[in-house]
């Protein structure tokens, strides 16, 4: 095995971290908000996704690569619809109110995805059992064999999910900067009164906040279920943390950074599997890895590594 | 004449104008204080009103409860006939439009940008269209630009539009806030001290560009401490003491009044008041 081999595999696993930190990161930048049911909507995202391939491919045993986009807008449907619904009906009554009691409501919201999924999804008359792992479609030209390229050898789900990191992350900057609602959200962010009196809905705007990090967290788990083959009721949880680890270890608020930390992070935890010797390598310590990470930025850089300046407060 | 309250439909500047403006009793208490106690004001077309007082007075709660930031505790505020709902937004629809005592720019926007944002409730396309860049999303982000542009010329930052607004030096930042303002196409401008912190003769341009502002049509009301500058430029002055209207009149009649002198420095010891 070569340098190479952990590398793309960290920036891989880093692409995901950077889709869902991104969501944490805009919502956070406009309502400072750290939205902890966010994990979940990756997990509906995912099961939205492969909802679709089951109305749409299943019957038909259909695997072409056409099948995809169709499964990551049905995903994105899916993770938007709920993402709104828990804006609207969860965290807008508490606007106001103390910051504890938003966090709370993220992990009843949580707890009530994860169970809803769980309990419901094998209820839906075709839709297999979700109480443990569920297969997820193995689309051939995205999860085929492998690619050897330059001595490396790369997986294809890599390939898609650094393509949608990188198109997401086009899309989000040009959707920022160069458009009038993403100038709204700035301004927003920066001062969310004076721009009432600027004659914006704030209300709209962070609900379009919620929107484009669900999108983008349903891309991330349409990606994940087709990088390990399936998804299941509680992977929103450590995805969700580790996200969040990388949204933070980027600087809260920005989303350069949200992108930046999850790579970091995603590199970072592979190849510490790899080189660390001993009792502490491998596997099973990744996660500590990841989190180490996590309080040694807290500790010396504690704005993260690009501090807050493009989404923040001055 | 010290004790009258002037009627704005008998003053001079007012005969033959419409009232764009009428607060009617508009009283704020937060808990048992009253910040501002059923204040009467009325605004013409085309007048500058200044607003005056010591500080606390309430001048600025009130341009808050004006511009829907506060929720009036009890009386309502009339702009061309309707009554005002308490939201900022739609008062901004409604015409009216301010600036802030401590600066309130977008600080991580380009001048240019904290401008464009002014001119968000002029324009109509949403989310969909601006993301697909259609063509009447292009036209209307063409010419917010074109008008922007426009407006750092008027207050006097043509060709500074591409700086951030936090690095901009604070007179600028004062005039920036202003062109922002006029941006989103008010008929009343509400200035909260727009010459604070200035020198003489940023004060006295700034004097000029309220003047040029109230040319194009606007009326204006304006909070300031600098005496000179609201008496060079008010038609009619309040002064709020306390929350009330301590005298409505013209600039002269509120400057000789022995009762605005003493709200603001107290009165001189005499033997009928020792403790003073």
């Amino acid at each position: 095995m070569t340098f190479l081999d952990p590398l793309i595999n960290g920036l891989s696993l880093g692409s995901l971290y950077a889709l869902i930190a991104v969501g944490y990161t805009v919502v956070y930048g406009i309502v400072q908000l750290i939205n902890f049911a966010h994990g979940e909507i990756f997990m509906v995202g995912a099961f939205g996704a492969l909802s679709t391939w089951i109305v749409l491919g299943q019957a038909s045993a259909n695997l072409s690569w056409w099948m995809l986009p169709l499964m990551l807008v049905g995903g994105m449907v899916v993770g938007v619809t709920v993402a709104v619904l828990m804006e609207r009906f969860a965290y807008r009554p508490l606007r106001h109110a103390p910051r504890l009691a938003p966090l709370i409501t993220a992990i009843g919201i949580s707890v009530f995805l994860q169970e809803f999924v769980r309990l419901f999804y094998g209820a839906i008359p075709g839709f297999p059992d979700a109480k443990a792992a569920v297969v997820f479609p193995q689309i051939e030209f995205f999860t085929g064999p492998a690619i050897e390229f330059g001595g490396a050898v790369i997986q294809r789900a890599t390939f898609f999910t650094l393509g949608a990191l990188a198109v997401s992350w086009a899309f989000l900057w040009f959707f920022v900067n160069k458009t009038k609602i993403g100038r709204a959200m700035l301004a927003t962010s920066q001062d969310p009164d004076t721009a009432r009196l600027m004659g914006i809905d704030v209300n709209r705007i962070i609900t379009i906040a919620f929107a484009v990090g669900a999108a983008l967290a349903a891309i991330a788990g349409t990606a994940h279920g087709l990088r390990y083959g399936n998804i299941d009721f509680k992977m929103g949880f450590l995805a969700g943390l580790k996200a969040f680890t990388a949204a933070v270890l980027g600087g809260i608020g920005n989303i350069n950074g949200a992108v930046v930390g999850g790579l970091v992070l995603g590199v970072v935890e592979s190849l510490a599997t790899v080189y660390v010797p001993g009792q502490f390598g491998g596997a099973a310590w990744k996660d500590v890895w990841a989190f180490v990470l996590l309080i040694i930025v807290l500790v010396f850089r504690p704005q993260g590594i690009m501090g807050a300046k493009v989404v923040d407060r001055a | 004449m010290s004790t009258a309250v002037l009627h704005p439909e008998t003053d001079g500047h007012a005969v033959g104008r419409e009232v764009m403006l009428r607060a009617d009793k508009v009283t704020m208490k937060f808990g048992g204080l009253t910040a501002v106690d059923s204040v009467d004001m009325t605004v013409h077309n085309g007048e500058i009103v200044g607003l005056i007082g010591p500080n606390g007075a309430g001048k600025t709660t009130f341009f808050n409860c004006l511009t829907g930031m506060y929720l009036p505790t009890s009386g309502q505020v009339t702009f061309n006939g309707s009554v005002l709902p308490p939201k900022p937004r739609e008062v901004v629809k409604a015409g009216m439009a301010r600036t802030f005592q401590n600066i309130r720019l977008f600080p991580n926007m380009t001048a240019l940008e904290n401008v464009m944002v002014g001119r968000y409730c002029r324009t109509s396309s949403g989310a969909f269209t601006s993301i697909i860049h259609g063509p009447k999303y292009r036209a209307e982000e063409i010419a917010t630009r074109e008008r922007a542009a426009e407006l750092l010329d008027f207050v006097g930052l043509g060709g500074e539009g591409g700086h951030l607004a936090r690095n901009m030096p604070y007179g600028n930042q004062r005039r920036l806030e202003i062109a922002r303002a006029l941006a989103t196409d008010p008929k009343l401008l509400l200035l909260d001290e727009p010459t604070a912190g200035m020198n003489p003769q940023e004060t006295k341009d700034a004097e000029e560009l309220i003047f040029r502002i109230r040319d194009t049509g606007l009326a204006i009301v304006v909070i300031e401490h600098d005496m000179k500058f609201i008496f060079n430029l008010c038609d009619r002055v309040l002064c709020l003491v306390r929350g009330k209207v301590l005298i409505e009149g013209t600039a002269g009649e509120v400057q000789s009044d022995p009762r605005v002198i003493e709200a603001y420095i107290g009165s001189p010891k005499t033997k009928e008041n020792p403790d003073a």
